[in-house]
């Protein structure tokens, strides 16, 4: 599965400030981590901030911070800010045997996704997260 | 796992107990069964709790979470059975999680994953080291706890067929 680049921006900024909600981090710091350009991170954030996923800060030092409820908050309500994870159009009552068939395994494969994508928040990305570096600690310290 | 409507217990510190199941929490555990389904099913839970209890009593588990201490408003707050099963489906020996309930009213207050983690060890300290369990698609409500507590889709897919086709 795909996801359109606007999507995978907006999880990854999400989950840089939701790591910390008291950390506030600029268009610029995150575009620079992420290899993107702050023109288009900016329109990513400003989506998010309308959402009332993220808070912006403004002055000196200002950026965003996170501002949602990371357990609460799943893939699949940040993704369809940015795109739909729709299925396919649907059969019909003209639809050939063979469009039909077609369609059955499609949706099949969204509503799998769907049900990952919805079930999946922020916290247990963060979650996952942490286990890597738990375990990269733990392989590292093996090695030492 | 759902919004928490009242709370009978302190969130950071939730006094709890976790232990085996006793015949006297059978009446409570059908109770919240049915509280959380909608469903009485007292010959279903009086058949696992028989099996579960008498007979390779080793590997499998049937555990209560209760509160800690006297007065509390309600005896069970919540319980999750699971079992080892080997080879079925050509599995090596792994432990089956296949009910798992928390009173509704005490929610997200660590008592779901304070069950998940005991029978974890119960798994663990017998050389089990994979945990599996099986959610309805469209229970966001378990798929999301299970999901939080690190489990991830395994090697396995189910598959039906409606025999009524």
């Amino acid at each position: 599965m795909k996801l359109q680049i606007s999507s995978r921006l907006a999880i990854y900024a999400l989950l840089e400030l939701a790591a910390d909600p008291q950390r506030q981090m600029s268009v610029a710091e995150i575009g620079e981590k992420y290899g993107v350009s702050s023109h288009h991170l900016a329109k990513v954030m400003h989506t998010l901030g309308r959402a009332g996923l993220v808070r912006s800060i403004r002055g000196v030092g200002g950026g965003y911070s996170f501002s949602g409820n990371a357990r609460r908050t799943t893939l699949l309500d940040v993704i369809t800010l940015f795109e739909e994870i729709s299925g396919p159009d649907g059969a019909t009552a003209n639809s050939t045997d063979a469009e039909w068939a077609l369609d059955q395994v499609l949706n099949e494969i969204d509503d799998i996704a769907r049900a990952t994508l919805g079930s999946i928040t922020i916290a247990t990305m963060l979650k996952q997260m942490t286990r890597r570096k738990r375990a990269a600690g733990a392989r590292n310290a093996a090695e030492a | 796992m759902g919004e928490t409507q009242g709370s009978i217990l302190n969130p950071a510190n939730p006094q709890i107990t976790i232990r085996r199941v006793r015949e006297a929490d059978l009446d409570h555990v059908v109770a919240l069964d049915e509280r959380v389904t909608g469903l009485a099913k007292p010959e279903y839970w009086h058949d696992i709790f028989d099996r579960y209890t008498k007979r390779r009593v080793g590997e499998r588990f049937f555990l209560v979470a209760e509160p800690a201490g006297e007065g509390a408003d309600l005896p069970l707050l919540g319980f999750i059975v699971g079992e080892v099963r080997a080879w079925e489906f050509g599995s090596r020996p792994c432990g089956w999680i296949f009910a798992f309930s928390v009173e509704p009213d005490t929610r997200q207050q660590g008592i779901g994953e304070r069950l998940f983690e005991a029978i974890s060890d119960e798994f663990r300290a017998i050389g089990i080291n994979t945990m599996r369990t099986m959610v309805e698609r469209k229970n966001q409500l378990h798929m999301a706890f299970f999901r939080s507590e690190g489990m991830v889709a395994g090697p396995y897919i189910q598959l039906e067929k409606d025999l009524d086709d």
